[in-house]
């Protein structure tokens, strides 16, 4: 591949060891992927030097401080180098316990003490603490065009598609590299000539509702896989809560990195637009009995009808997602067999702490978490047997993580739940 | 029964040489939520592996799917020892790139023909990623492979 002046120099040390391990890496991942140069970015969006209970045990032999684990694990650096500030706008996405509420998490004090630390070692490097798997809710909107390197397949599936940025599924390495070069591999979405559509998908039935949205985000997904699904038909229009829900679906089920909803979203105005020169692999269509199937898929497994977990938030709750859940929740008792808990990010918590959200939801026996998720922290309420969830991404993860049962539906039929303890969702 | 090997072409993705018993999925494999990082095994609910490890196999699939912290199960599953001990795999995305990368397995990509039409679970594989080069010996198979 060609490298530019500063690259080399990165490369060849003069920028400090730590430079040099992080290209080293991105050489490595840049011809894995056969790529033949790097682009600039400024905005760069992971979880760098994240500390875990695998990772804390496994270099404790070698101090399993941020640097220690930044160098050997983000790195992937056969030796622990000085750390220094990030070159990039970096930030850091959600990952460990929320540290007002550890305790609801089962988080153990020693964990919560290594997060804490391993937060201050990352802050002090110019790292901005967002914790969240919505960026774009807490600061972070890229503009059109603008060359990211994004991990969580939610948020840059939502960078792409929504916003016209332009990121590919980025990891945990890849980027803790590119916050300190600034470089990513210039491949895949990164080039004009990927960003077309490869599938064409006909809407035949209404999609309207958030729970519309994530079941055609998943039905997507598995369809087109890692590909790129242009959409048409009787789509109403999308706000950014429907956004999130099919992205984080179509993400789930499939690979979906980017997608186009025609005369909707920005690299969309027409079909021939979304597709440019290329020709549609595939048009398939999203019917009643596509819908049905899909509904069943995401209650596969669902048996038990007394539910006792409710959880909200996957992707994290917006503040108007928020308001929603606490104005069905007024003046209400959840069942005192369920638990509610609610995810977000610490930014919209704090605005929700002013508009009495966190209290109403505290009042009604929920809580109103920031950080983490049950599937990330595989955290779910002791005794969870049965949970209710009304996130398609939550629904396909959580189940197999924790070894429980859970159903799907609307979070209207979610908050049901939380009240009553029983599930009475019904498909569309 | 023993046959003549299969040679398939391709591109390093992660060079090295290593030779085993191939594990095949026609299924994409998510990372994280798909896959116990200390035990090498598939765990997402409706996959055709689900409970079957891949270490110490030679992991033949068709790409990565699902969550960006693929690369990090992977990589887990390198430090816990439980890694395949080679990759090999048609779809190329950042996920499974960087997740070869960081497990510093043999891996190869961009076939002249279609290892999962080629191999199946069973079969012993040579993978020489530094040359791109898979070497099948077709094992217990009930059928003759066509070459």
């Amino acid at each position: 591949m060609t490298l530019t002046g500063d690259e080399q120099a990165m490369l060849e040390g003069r920028e400090g060891r730590a430079r040099q391990k992080a290209m080293e890496l991105l050489v490595r991942y840049a011809e894995a992927l056969g790529a033949e140069r790097f682009v600039d970015t400024t905005n760069v969006a992971g979880v760098p030097g994240s500390v875990t209970p695998f990772l804390q045990r496994y270099y404790r032999d070698r101090g399993a401080s941020y640097e220690t684990i930044f160098s050997l694990f983000d790195l992937d650096s056969d030796e622990v180098v000085e750390v220094p500030r990030m070159t990039t706008h970096a930030c850091h996405l959600q990952g460990g316990v929320d540290p007002e509420n550890w305790q609801t998490l089962g988080a153990k004090p020693e964990m919560l003490e290594a997060i804490r630390a391993s937060e201050r070692s990352a802050a002090d490097r110019d790292i901005r603490i967002l914790k969240t798997c919505t960026p774009y809710l807490a600061g972070n909107v890229p503009s059109r065009g603008e060359h990211c390197a994004w991990m969580e397949s939610s948020a840059v599936v939502y960078c792409n598609s929504v916003l016209g940025a332009r990121t590919n599924t980025e990891g945990r390495e890849s980027t803790s590299a590119a916050m300190l070069t600034g470089k990513i591999p210039d491949w895949g979405l990164h080039r004009d000539e990927n960003r077309l559509g490869s599938h064409r998908i006909e809407v035949e039935v209404d999609v309207q509702s958030v729970m519309d949205w994530g079941m055609l985000g998943y039905f997507v997904g598995e369809i087109v896989q890692e590909r790129i699904p242009v959409l048409t038909g009787r789509l109403g229009r999308p706000d950014l809560v429907r956004y999130k829900h099919f992205g984080a679906a179509a993400a789930s089920s499939g690979g979906v990195e980017l997608y186009h909803l025609v005369g909707i979203t920005p690299e969309a105005p027409t079909c021939e637009a979304a597709f440019g020169s290329t020709r549609p692999v595939e048009t398939l269509k999203y019917g009643e009995a596509e819908r049905r199937r899909t509904y069943d898929a995401l209650n596969a497994n669902g048996k038990d009808s007394h539910v006792d977990y409710v959880m909200l938030g996957c992707p994290h709750a917006s503040l108007e997602q928020l308001r929603e859940i606490s104005a069905w929740l007024e003046g209400k008792r959840i069942s005192a067999h369920c638990h509610l808990w609610v995810f977000t990010s610490r930014a919209v918590r704090a605005r929700a702490d002013q508009e009495g959200c966190t209290r109403i939801i505290r009042d009604a026996g929920g809580h109103l978490l920031t950080d983490t998720c049950s599937a990330i922290g595989q955290a779910i309420p002791p005794g969870t047997k049965v949970a209710a969830l009304d996130s398609a991404k939550q629904v396909h993860y959580l189940p197999a993580m924790m070894g429980i049962e859970a159903w799907f539906g609307s979070t209207r039929e979610c908050i049901d739940a939380a009240l009553t303890g029983r599930w009475n969702g019904t498909p569309p | 029964m023993s046959a003549s090997p299969i040679i398939l072409y391709g591109r390093k993705v992660v060079g090295g040489c290593a030779q085993g018993e191939a594990l095949v999925t026609q299924q994409t494999i998510s990372g994280w939520g798909g896959v116990n990082p200390l035990t090498g095994a598939i765990i997402e609910t409706r996959h055709e592996l689900r409970g079957v490890s891949f270490k110490d196999r030679i992991l033949v699939f068709p790409g990565a799917k699902g969550s960006s912290g693929w690369s990090v199960v992977f990589h887990t599953a390198r430090l816990a020892g439980v890694a395949p001990r080679a990759m090999i795999f048609n779809e190329m995305t950042t996920k499974a790139a960087l997740g070869a990368v960081v497990m510093r397995v043999p891996c190869v990509t961009a076939f002249d023909r279609d290892p999962l039409e080629l191999i199946e679970t069973g079969d012993w594989v040579r993978v020489d990623g530094d040359n791109g080069i898979v070497e099948i010996r077709p094992l217990n198979r009930r059928t003759p492979p066509c070459a």
